[in-house]
Parts: structure tokens; C-alpha cells; sequence
């Protein structure tokens, strides 16, 4: 159990407060918390994305409400939360209004494992790394009842988009956390940082396994339902995927779960391979736990900067080309990453030898995953030109001779 | 006046959450073989592995319980929603749990509760003193990850072939004949 809720429990103890009341107002003060701070994040996610992606497509963007437009956000929300919650009259009553709650629940519970700082952490479960992944799960449900429930073909087919997108690239998502977990021999998140604060606090194991990184970075685009990865709701083809028949207040609330999941995807990623809240100075007395904080917000939001410029700057895939870039390429070589890890480390060899075969394993997967991708890009282009330019339609539409 | 024979006892907090979840599982199950839409019986499904997963957490079984909601929730439920959902009559339409096999299915049912009732009740199961770890949970983790690649390899790997035959075999009924 994390270090504040023990602090927080003595307090009440020494206060003369029975223990359950005392254990039963420590939870909800926690519940509360993550409650609260959760939304308040997306504000400030939700004015960055537009601010970000306006600068890259060479906009201003919001630039009337409040200073920078800070205050865009909160009267998009009083508009979203006045307008008309519209139910659809063949929509299943149940699975209609239950989706939007079922997906910003499934988000809100995976901040309670993700550590501040040290000693500050939701819970620190031994299986947190685990719980991550397996609470996707609800999402995907979520968007399942939500394609279903609305009755409306675009939904559905988005629902089915669904489970084979975040079920297929949760495998690959799984096996690159592996990889840290195997190195670091704990699924606890306030141990992975801990075990990343050699070399003044910049141990990170994005320099040890760059490779699993950026697999990792890759799942995550795709389970937070990021472009180039968003063809659960690519506008062009399914309109606007699961949420279409939602407005008002259940829209907003998917709204949220997507803007959350992705913040949420990008702190783990930070906690995993970035050394969580380490960093130099993190153990001065004092100042150290704020810096500490000061970090891990930091660098989460640094990811989550990362995922808004390549949702700014790559166009979206075709549904073949991402289940194939999955299947294909991403999980032949998250599985040869493991086992060559696996085989490394159970060898008896001293720490440092084992750290650079580990390295030269992910920068060897980094190589043929580049070079994979590339190759798939050029003939993608091969077959696009063939298909689509003028000259390459000279003698197939000829008349046919008699 | 006299005593009752048996004092009806207080649950603590924490048999009080125990037998919430447990009902809640139940109430689930139920709603699962009695519901009329094949859909919401899927969803109630979801619901009582839900509910499982908690009473695993109630007993301290924390990675028995996340790995409950990854197989089951993540990928078996949702493997049979997405069944559900691509057979469009099933998903639209209102059928009966009930079919002329129902008295035998029962008694097949009762059969099956008595024998699993029967190995659950009188087999004197062997508790491994090392096993039973409680502390920090890290250390279980990793001892389950030891037995499973030593003392249990074999049921492990058959367990692993068994999955393989049943994907190839699910290709080829899958299959067009050509």
C-alpha cells in the first residue's frame, strides 16, 4: 500500500477516529481525488491538442476565451453539457446509456496504479503493470455496447473495429511491457522507478530497450485511439464510429475517456521507460518530492506532446494496413525481442554484459522494424501509382477489338 | 424463554463486501441462462466474471484476479459479444432459453453440480506450506512463474498444444471448400 494512505490513516488513528471509519475516509479521500484531478487534466489536454495542432497546420487556434484561449475548454463543456441529450427510438435503452459511463470509468480506474511520486500512488498494486492492460478490457466493451446499443450500421461497424484493433495490438502493448518487467523482475509500479535511478536519476530504460519503447509508444497510439490509428471513428469512412448517435452530456463523456486513456497510456509509458518521477535531485530533503512530482508530470506530458505531433503530422492508415502492421510485423518481433531477453537473461552472465546484449536486441529490432515498415511504405507506393496515375491506365481501357 | 441454539453472526467489513460480491455474481450468473437476448446474457457474463475477479481480490489472490479480467473479460467475452453481434438474427431477435432438452440438460446440470460439490467437498486437498506465501505478493509472482517452467512444464505446454489444435481446427471448419 502507498505511503500517503499510511500517513493519512496514522493521522486519523492518533485523532481518536476508529480504525474502518478511518480506513473507509482514507479510500474515499483517494477515490475522491483521482475523481476530481482526472477531468481537470483533460481541460487542460483538450485546450493543448487544439493549441498544438492548430500551430502545426499553421492556425492560431482557440484565441477568445480568456487568455491563449485558456478558458475554450470550459464553455465548450457548458455548451456540451446545455445541449439536448437526444435517445434514438430503436436504441437499446441499456447498452446505449450504460457505454459512455463503462468507458470514463475504465479510464478513471487505471489512474489509481500510476505513481506521482514516490510514496504517492494511487495503490501501488504488485501487479500493476498487469492491471493496466487488463482493465482495456472495459473500453472495448464500452465501445462494443455503444456500437450495438445505437442501432445505427456506421456504429457497429466501428464496434467491430474495435475488438479486432485494441484486442490485436494488445498483445504486442503486453509483450513490450514484458520486457521492462522482465528486466526489472517487479510489476509494482514504485519499484520500476525506483530501479531506474542509477547514474544521478537518469537509469531510464528507454536508453536500455529503446526498441521496446517505441513498440510500446506504437500500442499505445493505437489502444488510446490515436491517428494514425483512429479508424474507430475515421470520419471519412464510418462517419463518426461509435459515439455517432450520441450527443450533449453521453458524447462528452467519450470525449473524455479518449482524451484521458491517451494521457493515461502516455504517464505509464513515462513510469515504465522514462524513470517515472527520477531525476536529478530528487532525493534533496525538501524540495525533492515536489521536483519528483515536477518530473513525472513533465514527462508524461512530453509523450503526450509526442502523440499530438504525430497525430498532427501522419495521415490515418487503412484498416488492412494496421491489423497487418500488428499481426505482420509488430508481434513477429515483440516475441523474438522476449525470447532473445529471456535466453539473455537466464544465462549466468554479470550485470553489465547482460545490459548490452539487451540493448544490441532492441536496437536489432529497431533496425528490422524500420527497415520492415519502409519496405511495406515503398510498395505500398509501387501499387498506389500503378493503380492511380493517368499514364498507368494507357491500353486497359482501350475499346476491345473485335 | 429459551436461546437460540445458533448465534446469527455479525459479518466484519469485510464479509459484509465478501457476500455482496458474492450475490452480485450470482444475481449475474442467473441473469445469464434466464435472459431472453442473447446480448444481454453476453453482457451479464462480462458482469459475473466481474464479479469473480472481485472475489479473488476479497481473497487476496490479487494476480488471480487481474489475470481473470484479462482472459476472461478482455478476450473471451468479448470474443463471444463479437460472435453474438455477427449473427444477426440472434442479436436482434428474442429467443427462449428454453428448448424441448431442457429437463435432460437439468438433470445433466444437477449431475455435474453433485460431482464438482462431491471433489470440492471430500477430497482432502494438499496445501503446500511454501506456497501459501502472503507478504509483499512479489515473490508469489515469482514463484509461479518458476513452477510454471519447471515443476509444471509438461501440463503447461499440453495445455499450449490443446489451444493450438483447437485454433487450427477452428480455421478449418471456418474454411470455404474449394
Amino acid at each position: 500500500m502507498a505511503e500517503w494512505y499510511q500517513v493519512l490513516m496514522a493521522a486519523l488513528v492518533g485523532a481518536g477516529v476508529p480504525e474502518w471509519i478511518a480506513t473507509a475516509i482514507a479510500l474515499l479521500v483517494g477515490v475522491t481525488a483521482i475523481g476530481l484531478v482526472a477531468p481537470l487534466i483533460a481541460l487542460i489536454l483538450v485546450w493543448l491538442l487544439r493549441k498544438v495542432i492548430s500551430r502545426i497546420q499553421d492556425r492560431i487556434g482557440p484565441n477568445r476565451v480568456g487568455r491563449f484561449g485558456l478558458l475554450q475548454t470550459i464553455a465548450d463543456i457548458v455548451k456540451l453539457l446545455s445541449k439536448e441529450g437526444i435517445n434514438p427510438s430503436r436504441a437499446d435503452f441499456m447498452a446505449y446509456n450504460l457505454a459512455p459511463i463503462l468507458s470514463v470509468f475504465g479510464v478513471l480506474l487505471l489512474f489509481a496504479v500510476v505513481p506521482v511520486t514516490r510514496g504517492l500512488i494511487g495503490v501501488d498494486i504488485n501487479v500493476g503493470v498487469l492491471y493496466i492492460v487488463a482493465l482495456g478490457s472495459i473500453g472495448i466493451m464500452a465501445a462494443l455496447m455503444a456500437g450495438w446499443g445505437s442501432n445505427n450500421k456506421y456504429a457497429l461497424l466501428s464496434g467491430f473495429r474495435v475488438v479486432a484493433q485494441l484486442l490485436s495490438y494488445e498483445i504486442p502493448l503486453v509483450l513490450s511491457m514484458l520486457a521492462v518487467v522482465l528486466y526489472a523482475g517487479t510489476m509494482r509500479f514504485g519499484e520500476l522507478a525506483e530501479q531506474q535511478g542509477n547514474f544521478l536519476g537518469l537509469g531510464w530504460y528507454v536508453f536500455l530497450m529503446p526498441g521496446a519503447a517505441l513498440i510500446f509508444f506504437v500500442c499505445a497510439l493505437a489502444e488510446s485511439e490515436q491517428t494514425p490509428f483512429d479508424l474507430l471513428e475515421a470520419e471519412s469512412e464510418l462517419i463518426a464510429g461509435f459515439h455517432i448517435e450520441y450527443s450533449g452530456m453521453r458524447f462528452a463523456m467519450f470525449f473524455l475517456a479518449q482524451f484521458l486513456g491517451g494521457f493515461v497510456f502516455a504517464w505509464v509509458g513515462a513510469a515504465m521507460f522514462l524513470g517515472g518521477w527520477q531525476g536529478p535531485g530528487v532525493d534533496l530533503p525538501g524540495i525533492g518530492g515536489f521536483l519528483a512530482a515536477g518530473y513525472m508530470m513533465l514527462k508524461t506530458f512530453a509523450i503526450y506532446l509526442l502523440m499530438i505531433w504525430v497525430r498532427g503530422t501522419f495521415p490515418r492508415l487503412r484498416v488492412d494496413q494496421m491489423m497487418s502492421f500488428c499481426w505482420k510485423i509488430l508481434v513477429p518481433l515483440t516475441v523474438g525481442l522476449i525470447s532473445w531477453q529471456m535466453v539473455v537473461q537466464v544465462l549466468d552472465l554479470p550485470t553489465p554484459v547482460i545490459a548490452v546484449l539487451v540493448l544490441v536486441g532492441n536496437l536489432l529490432v529497431m533496425g528490422i522494424g524500420l527497415y520492415a515498415v519502409g519496405r511495406a511504405i515503398r510498395q505500398e507506393g509501387f501499387r498506389t501509382k500503378r493503380a492511380f496515375t493517368p499514364d498507368s491506365l494507357i491500353g486497359t481501357m482501350q475499346p476491345v477489338a473485335e | 424463554m429459551p436461546e437460540l441454539p445458533v448465534e446469527i453472526p455479525i459479518p466484519t467489513p469485510h464479509q459484509a463486501v465478501f457476500i455482496m460480491v458474492a450475490v452480485a455474481t450470482g444475481v449475474a450468473s442467473l441473469l445469464v441462462v434466464t435472459n431472453r437476448n442473447l446480448f444481454y446474457s453476453a453482457l451479464c457474463l462480462v458482469g459475473a466474471l466481474f464479479g469473480v475477479a472481485g472475489v479473488y481480490v476479497l481473497l487476496e489472490a490479487e494476480f488471480l484476479a487481474i489475470t481473470q479480467v484479462l482472459v476472461y473479460v478482455g478476450a473471451i467475452a468479448t470474443l463471444i459479444t463479437f460472435a453474438i453481434m455477427l449473427t444477426r438474427g440472434i442479436m436482434f431477435g428474442v429467443t427462449s432459453p428454453n428448448n424441448r432438452h431442457m429437463f435432460a440438460v437439468m438433470a445433466m446440470a444437477l449431475l455435474v453440480f453433485l460431482l464438482v460439490a462431491g471433489v470440492v467437498d471430500r477430497v482432502p486437498w494438499a496445501v503446500a506450506e511454501d506456497l501459501t506465501l502472503s507478504g509483499d505478493g512479489k515473490s508469489m509472482i515469482v514463484d509461479l512463474g518458476w513452477e510454471f517452467v519447471t515443476t509444471y512444464a509438461l501440463p503447461l505446454e499440453l495445455i499450449g498444444l490443446l489451444l493450438l489444435i483447437a485454433l487450427v481446427g477452428a480455421v478449418m471448419l471456418a474454411r470455404d471448400d474449394e
